[in-house]
């Protein structure tokens, strides 16, 4: 008899609502050599659901807390680096994800600064324009886990909720990435995971009326892509195309993708006294 | 009423052609299979002249134009040059200002008095504003060097006609774009007076492009493959096919579509400032307007009031000839759109709200529709949930903030909103919560070119005006 210890393996589920629950429609498939959930379209409507009643308390939240909670993620992710690189994640790329999530951090109290301001509209009128947030998002995910990081953080960092479909063959990170997230103070359904095969969730969250907003960041297959913009217009979801060609996702990410899924508000008021 | 003397502004100013071919690379030209179609003054049903009708050789010519002259001149051009273009625009607009509005009300049937003092006044700000940022664009915070997009289809509504061309032309040729823009089939007057002040200006032949037509021309126009960026003003549902038609491919698209605003009036609100307001937000240009405040939430506690005050009010609104300069509420401006507004009104009243209109003689010729509230209005109603886009308010009534909020925001728009109240800290609160682009706290329909406009949800998406604008026309 070996001396060597009986691991106690994992079971990779969904994340919806801030609970772990299996896909409702009992479907598993195996991906990195583990058993993951196969979502279903219910679980994709649940988790819209969930990112739907989320959106309150996140969206009112102040910019200081949101920017404290994503630090959070920062800390618990550096914490668990070693399990991250375990999945055969390179080291490198796990820290860069790490920073990559502090910089968005820092971005919660700044971005109504950098992408709002006062107008000199020609008249006495206090006029002011401020980014807010457009909802609840859908996020198509790339396979890298830098990738995945670029795109959820800066949807939620600005008081969006999202639902995330990891890519088919790479969720483990993702559903690694949840159980950080489910111990970080983040308010349960501002981040639902949501494993499996994106060719079929996909066109259900696309179309959902209740999602104002899609990151089609992985898809790879331009058929998939068109079919997915064109429902997405069917509420005029805000659009991210995917990359014309392969991201490089350690390049400087810039604002464009949390300004892509913010709404200006200007506000008017005379003055006068 | 006090009994006015007509008090008509000069048509004499505006010298019409009885014909207008496509202005297409710095020149008007006549479409390739010679159709034309009348524009008519609404208020009369007087044809004011005939336009030509672009089809897609046109079309094609007209975008071949505009990438010529973004690859070999505006492109090119040093931003201080293409400001000093945009400034000679500017200015020459202001110096025939009065030509424009004429010109504006004769074929739009909006009131001289909102065309030559909003309108107007308007287009040459935007002109004047953009102009400004032709230098500038190293400093307005999308990186050192931003790229203009390239050629950009532009298309445009009939309730501001020059003023949407200029939301469209301005910042487009600031950030280095050239266009094609088509104006609306009923309203294209103007933006052909504006071709003739490009060549006054000595534009660069190509950099801006004007194709009539209807509603075919501008699918051509968007589905375009030699455009970059489609810029749409108009319904929701052209916007959503938009959306569609451009899926898979690169261009880059802003859409601002319809509205269903929800003007909310507290207890608190001083009532005859408040009473001019829900007047200004759904009779200005005869609710013609994507931001009209077409749904008046009032509290409870001051309905009463509210409701006399606002019928006194719309009592003494003039309606009638858009050129006479005391003329409140000018012509419908087709009889397609009165149809429509017709149509749902008849319907208002068959879903059981009251209807109540002052008494008003309306023109014999011409299309018009009486200033006109419903009250007794759920938010089930069609009234209450469709854009009717003509002067008429669907009054519906809430007691607390959270319901005005629950109710405003009860649609699948949001473009604008009003609040009006006393209470600073509500005006505050209201504002966080109101899913809507604008909003306009104790006062309405205010405009200006440094102003970001533009709806959530349904409403569409990007923002005209400020510098988001030029962010639309950057690529970025």
């Amino acid at each position: 008899m070996s001396d060597a210890r009986v691991a106690v393996r994992k079971t990779y589920k969904l994340f919806i609502g801030g609970k772990f629950p299996r896909s409702e429609s009992g479907r598993s498939y195996i991906a990195q050599d583990a058993n993951v959930a196969l979502a279903s379209r219910k679980d994709v409507r649940d988790a819209v659901v969930a990112a739907r009643a989320a959106v309150k308390g996140w969206s009112g939240a102040t910019a200081y807390n949101r920017g404290q909670i994503l630090y959070r993620v920062a800390e618990m992710l550096e914490g668990r680096r070693d399990q991250f690189i375990g999945l055969g994640l390179p080291a490198a790329e796990v820290d860069e994800a790490i920073d990559r999530w502090v910089w968005y951090a820092g971005w919660s109290d700044k971005i109504s600064q950098v992408y709002g301001g006062a107008n000199p509209v020609a008249g006495p009128y206090f006029n002011l324009s401020s980014p807010e947030p457009t909802g609840v998002v859908g996020l198509v995910t790339p396979p890298s886990f830098l990738g995945l990081v670029s795109v959820i953080a800066p949807a939620i960092v600005t008081g969006n909720t999202v639902v995330a479909l990891t890519a088919h063959d790479a969720p483990l990170a993702a559903v690694t990435l949840a159980e950080v997230l489910a111990t970080s103070d983040l308010p349960g359904g501002v981040v639902n995971i949501l494993t499996g095969d994106p060719a079929e969730t996909a066109p259900w969250l696309a179309a959902h009326m209740d999602v104002n907003a899609i990151d089609l960041a992985g898809v790879t297959d331009q058929t998939l892509a068109t079919s997915l913009e064109e429902a997405a217009a069917g509420n005029l979801k805000r659009v991210i195309r995917p990359a014309a060609s392969t991201p490089n996702w350690s390049d400087d990410p810039g604002l464009t993708r949390m300004t892509a899924f913010l709404e200006t508000k200007t506000v008017w008021h005379p003055k006068g006294i | 009423m006090f009994e006015y003397a007509p008090a008509p502004e000069s048509r004499a100013v505006v010298d019409i052609k009885p014909s207008y071919g496509l202005f297409v690379d710095g020149a008007f030209v006549d479409p390739a299979d010679g159709a034309y179609f009348k524009t008519i003054n609404p208020a009369s049903e007087e044809v004011l002249s005939e336009v030509a009708e672009a089809g897609p050789a046109d079309v094609d010519r007209a975008v071949a134009a505009a990438r010529k002259a973004y690859d070999k001149v505006w492109s090119r051009m040093p931003g201080r040059d293409r400001a000093k273009y945009l400034y000679r625009i500017a200015r020459i607009i202001q110096e025939r200002g009065r030509e424009l509005a004429v010109l504006e009300s004769l074929d739009n049937g909006k009131p001289i008095r909102e065309s030559r003092d909003v309108d107007i006044p308007l287009v040459a700000a935007h002109f004047f504003y953009y102009a400004g940022w032709a230098d500038k664009l190293s400093h307005a915070g999308f990186g050192p060097a931003p790229r203009p997009l390239g050629v950009a289809a532009q298309v445009i509504p009939w309730n501001f006609p020059l003023l949407m061309l200029a939301w469209k032309i301005a910042p487009a040729l600031a950030a280095g774009n050239t266009v094609v823009l088509k104006p609306a089939e009923t309203t294209p007057l103007t933006a052909l007076l504006f071709a003739e002040i490009c060549q006054q200006a000595d534009l660069p032949p190509g950099v801006v492009n004007i194709v009539t037509g209807a509603g075919e021309t501008g699918r051509a126009l968007v589905e375009h493959a030699g455009v970059d960026k489609i810029a749409f003003t108009g319904s929701t549902d052209v916007g959503k096919a938009i959306a569609r038609s451009v899926a898979g491919s690169r261009k880059k698209v802003t859409l601002e579509l319809g509205g269903k605003a929800a003007n909310v009036v507290f207890e608190d609100a001083p009532i005859d400032q408040a009473v001019e307001g829900i007047v200004n937000g759904i009779f200005f240009n005869q609710g013609h307007v994507c931001c009209a405040g077409s749904r008046l939430l009032v509290q409870e506690s001051v309905y009463e009031p509210v409701l006399a005050s606002l019928k006194r009010r719309m009592a003494r609104l003039r309606v009638g000839d858009p050129l006479d300069k005391n003329t409140d509420i000018g012509a419908i401006n087709s009889a397609a759109q009165l149809e429509r507004i017709r149509t749902l009104s008849d319907i208002g009243g068959e879903e059981g709200a009251e209807r109540w209109s002052p008494p008003c003689d309306l023109p014999e010729n011409g299309f018009w529709f009486a200033p006109t509230i419903f009250t007794g209005v759920t938010q089930a109603h069609r009234i209450a949930r469709e854009e009717i886009f003509g002067p008429v308010l669907s009054v519906l009534t809430f007691r607390t903030p959270a319901e005005a909020v629950e109710k405003a925001n009860n649609t699948p728009y949001g473009l604008s909103a009003g609040v009006w109240t006393d209470k600073g800290s509500r005006i505050l609160w209201m504002a966080d919560r109101l899913r809507a682009g604008v909003v306009w706290a104790n006062t309405f329909n205010k405009f200006d070119p440094t102003s970001p406009f533009g709806g959530y949800k349904e409403s569409g998406y990007g923002r005209e005006g400020g510098r988001h604008g030029l962010e639309a026309y950057l690529d970025v």
